[in-house]
């Protein structure tokens, strides 16, 4: 009587399991239409919050997605220029929280309050 | 697609980005807002790893979670917003212009992505629709090159030097302006 064989850790399948060097990627527009999903989350979050600390934090969400994009189309296209970009995006993202929040607190001591509904100082 | 520890790994990651980003947006109090939006760069930096991207990932944890999210807590935690949470309350007129907003950009967004799919007429079409579908991938040289963190540094470092450098100057007016802004009174 014949047991049935176990399949060989080294058959193609299970090697291009746990060896990194042979990758298959999930398909790019899972990754696009992921990105889109959360790109929209964030507008969502900065037409319908109206705490600008929440608002700041959605654009952030905005950012992050696009650099999922970033980085999604780099692997595909087997480029490096993608992930490079994403660090570009990434610094311009801390400079623009530092100088941001700090705007919002100076507004803070101003007017005692982050709504941004009742911050309208400039309209007229 | 078969199923294998990629895909699973992506569809876990993907509804632990999408349920704490909605999440996110959702919350009425700030802190429970940055705690979710701390979970969803979690789960990026995850999909940053599925994409053989080690470098990117890292710096992302760091840069966010590490940085950009403890400032954010620390500024929420400074105005004490908290008895302002109840006028969180917007119009109803408000809140359906927006949703109406949001759901035109991601007809638009699945439109341009479907169409991109769908138009094979020229030879470039077809290489973009293969790669669009992930047909022409799988080759072994990915890894040599792509998300190679040496390789990363050598394109910053020659390449992409002058970019790099006006970054640092860049973070530095960063740097400055948020001390002035921070010290000076505004009145």
């Amino acid at each position: 009587m014949q047991l049935p064989t176990l399949p060989k850790a080294n058959t193609p399948s299970i090697q291009k399991f746990i060896t990194p060097t042979i990758r298959v990627f999930m398909p790019l527009v899972y990754y696009l239409l992921l990105s889109a999903l959360l790109f929209g989350i964030g507008v969502a979050g900065v037409l319908l919050r109206r705490n600008a600390i929440v608002i700041f934090m959605s654009i952030e969400l905005m950012l992050n997605a696009v650099n999922l994009t970033f980085v999604a189309f780099a692997a595909h296209l087997k480029n490096l220029e993608g992930q490079i970009f994403v660090f570009f995006v990434m610094i311009v993202a801390a400079a623009e929280v530092a100088v941001g929040l700090a705007l919002i607190v100076a507004i803070f001591r101003v007017k005692a309050t982050v709504f941004v509904d009742e911050i309208n100082l400039m309209k007229w | 697609m078969a199923i294998n520890l990629q895909s699973v790994l992506f569809f876990f990651f993907s509804v632990v980005a999408l349920l704490s980003a909605i999440m996110m947006i959702l919350h009425r109090n700030p802190v429970y807002s940055a705690i979710f939006l701390i979970v969803t760069f979690f789960a990026l930096a995850g999909f940053y790893v599925l994409l053989n991207a080690p470098f990117v990932a890292s710096v992302h944890i760091i840069v966010y979670a590490g940085a950009i999210m403890v400032l954010f807590l620390f500024v929420i935690m400074l105005l004490n917003l908290k008895r302002d949470a109840i006028r969180e309350r917007g119009k109803i007129v408000r809140r359906v212009f927006a949703t109406l907003l949001v759901l035109i950009l991601l007809a638009e967004i699945a439109v341009l992505i479907g169409g991109s799919i769908l138009s094979s007429n020229s030879d470039g079409a077809i290489a973009a629709q293969q790669t669009i579908v992930g047909l022409a991938n799988g080759s072994s040289d990915t890894t040599t090159v792509v998300g190679n963190t040496k390789a990363i540094g050598r394109e910053l470092f020659t390449t992409y030097i002058l970019p790099f450098e006006i970054a640092s100057v860049l973070l530095l007016v960063g740097i400055i302006g948020a001390v002035i802004l921070a010290k000076r009174n505004l009145t």
